[in-house]
């Protein structure tokens, strides 16, 4: 190997055996066993009980199991749909009009707000919202109180009516910063040229928008689609502080579903089926985004 | 995916010359006022929290949430730091954190090396591998790694979490970081295999230095990725003077002893090193959250 003036190729597989065995170790035979115990029944202790497919069948027709599922819909439209839209014209805004007519520090210093509440923890984020929507000494009650709209106040949190578009909200607050972060960044990447063209051909900023800033960054779109739909998918910590699956399931999504299974009622078999459920489903999800991505670059 | 690895720069471009007279003011400032307008409600919850972590009971209980406080009360925040001993769950925080991102990082350098440029056989098998590994949901792995950690003996302990980060976090950094080693400079690697250099010195002597950009970007992300987590911790650390902050803070709400200062003390002091960590690595963050995006 030595001497050639080429470098080789060979001999690298060293390299790989570290990650490989941790790999192995921590993500593979776990994912193995937890599938393999989705067919059995167990409580944690003992041996599993192999009981085929009973744990599926049983989960679809589990209102609770549906419940979760339809919530996830819910919430891909709060942390996925609503901030892609909002955050591309937001991005949009900033980059072409703000930093054109102001200064690209209003510009940043615009980016940096808005994606403040991403970079809290998730679970001190549950905390700053479950303070707010209490519905005793929470501000938001308070403030509405204070303003003479107290008929408004709600127990935005414990009431099964309203905890789910409660915590909706709390969500479309924290994921805006992300996409509006990495579409300014895409922006970046277009020719100024272009958007001089428009404007001598008296193109309108709506006309401008659609035609040049939505087309140019299709491949941010489909990054930023795709990773906060999965976010949502597997959305457990503000659940788990916020309102803990409550009240009455209104807010059960199925991490949360997993894990209540797995650590409080001891039905691991059923808690592995869930999660075996949820891994298969963001994994198609991924694919199918993945293929919509290349033909979209394609085409 | 067209994951690559070079970050987008995000270059303050030069500013455009003014068009002045164009499109004035009403819509001009109409346009920054709204915006400004809705960056306050989205900063609000932050500065509520803030002003009422600093207020004594009974100054809430006169003024209520939006009121400035009378007078700074710091107590809420000391009573409270104390309640919790928040110094030992900082501490677990960063060291945790710190040791994942260190070892992270060197995962992620051996197997981009392997990958990206030792090119060894079946790499795509390898890559799709670790893809796959980052789509994971936590739920599908935490049974057997509650169950195997017990019988090793290192549940409730702060290693099981940083072992199982430091895999999970490499995933990632392996599939960034592959990409950048796939275009690393052929003449580099020659040069120094002209001067005798072995893998393990072009490594370490060529390779890491050239990357260093972007393993700073990696060791940003996992420190605070790391930080932030609540799932594993919470399952994994359960003695008290184990738990991280997230789940310190995160297993108190509904807790009785919890008023609403209290609630606000907890919640700015879990905020505050979350925001300095924002001020340091701003710039790191801002670069990097584009990385591992877009061709």
């Amino acid at each position: 190997m030595a001497g050639t003036s080429k470098v080789s190729r060979g001999g690298y597989a060293v390299y790989l055996i570290p990650g490989v065995v941790l790999s192995v170790a921590i993500i593979v035979v776990p994912l193995v066993m937890t599938v393999y115990t989705s067919f059995t029944r167990w409580t944690g202790v003992g041996s599993p009980t192999w009981i085929g497919f009973d744990n599926y069948t049983r989960l679809f027709q589990d209102a609770n199991f549906w419940a979760s599922f339809g919530h996830i819909i819910l919430l891909i439209i709060a942390m996925a749909v609503i901030p892609t839209f909002l955050g591309l014209v937001l991005a949009a805004l900033l980059f072409d009009y703000i930093a054109k007519h102001f200064s690209n520090r209003w510009a940043s210093f615009f980016r940096s707000g808005f994606y403040l509440p991403q970079v809290l923890p998730v679970a001190v984020t549950g905390i700053v919202w479950g303070w707010i929507l209490h519905p005793s000494y929470g501000a938001l009650n308070k403030i509405l109180e204070s303003i003479g709209l107290g008929g408004l106040a709600k127990n935005w949190l414990g009431d099964p009516k309203y905890a789910l578009y409660s915590v909706m909200g709390v969500m479309i607050w924290f994921q805006l910063g992300y996409p509006i972060v990495m579409f300014m960044s895409g922006l970046q990447r277009i020719n100024p040229e272009l958007y001089e063209a428009a404007d001598l051909d008296g193109a309108t900023w709506w006309q401008r928008f659609r035609r040049i800033t939505v087309y140019m960054i299709r491949p941010e779109f489909y990054v930023v689609l795709i990773t906060t739909t999965i976010a949502a998918l597997k959305i457990f910590g503000q659940v788990f502080v916020l309102t803990r699956g409550g009240p009455s399931n209104a807010t059960l999504v199925p991490s949360y579903f997993a894990y209540k299974n797995f650590f409080e009622k001891a039905q691991v078999g059923y808690g592995s089926a869930i999660s075996t459920v949820l891994t298969v489903l963001i994994i198609v999800l991924a694919i199918v985004f993945l293929r919509l991505q290349n033909r979209a670059e394609r085409g | 995916m067209t994951v690559t690895a070079a970050p987008a720069i995000m270059t303050d471009q030069e500013e455009p010359p003014r068009k002045a007279a164009k499109r004035r003011n009403p819509v001009r400032f109409g346009i920054l006022t709204a915006l400004l307008i809705l960056l306050l409600l989205v900063v609000a919850p932050l500065l509520v929290v803030a002003v009422n972590a600093v207020k004594s009971p009974a100054d809430y209980a006169g003024g209520g949430p939006l009121s400035l406080p009378t007078h700074l009360y710091w107590d809420g925040i000391v009573n409270f730091w104390n309640r919790v001993d928040f110094g030992t769950k900082l501490w677990n925080s960063f060291i945790t954190s710190f040791t994942v991102a260190v070892l992270g990082v060197l995962l992620s350098i051996l197997n981009a090396y392997a990958l990206g440029i030792g090119r060894v056989k079946g790499r795509i098998w390898f890559l799709v591998f670790f893809l796959v590994a980052n789509l994971l949901p936590q739920e599908v792995l935490v049974y057997p790694l509650y169950f195997l950690s017990k019988e090793v003996g290192i549940y409730d302990n702060l290693i099981s979490i940083v072992i199982i980060f430091t895999v999970i976090q490499a995933a990632f950094g392996t599939y960034l970081l592959t990409s950048v080693y796939t275009e690393f400079p052929v003449e580099l690697l020659d040069a120094a295999a002209v001067d005798g250099a072995g893998k393990w010195r072009t490594l370490w002597r060529i390779v890491v230095p050239v990357s260093m950009p972007t393993l700073g970007v990696l060791f940003t992300f996992f420190f605070i990725w790391t930080w932030n987590e609540f799932f594993l911790p919470l399952v994994f650390l359960i003695s008290n003077d184990k738990q991280t902050v997230p789940v310190a803070l995160g297993v108190l709400q509904g807790d009785r002893l919890m008023d609403a200062t209290t609630t606000s003390a907890s919640a700015l002091i879990g905020i505050l090193p979350a925001m300095l960590f924002f001020l340091i690595f701003q710039r790191t963050l801002t670069r990097g959250i584009t990385a591992g995006a877009i061709k």
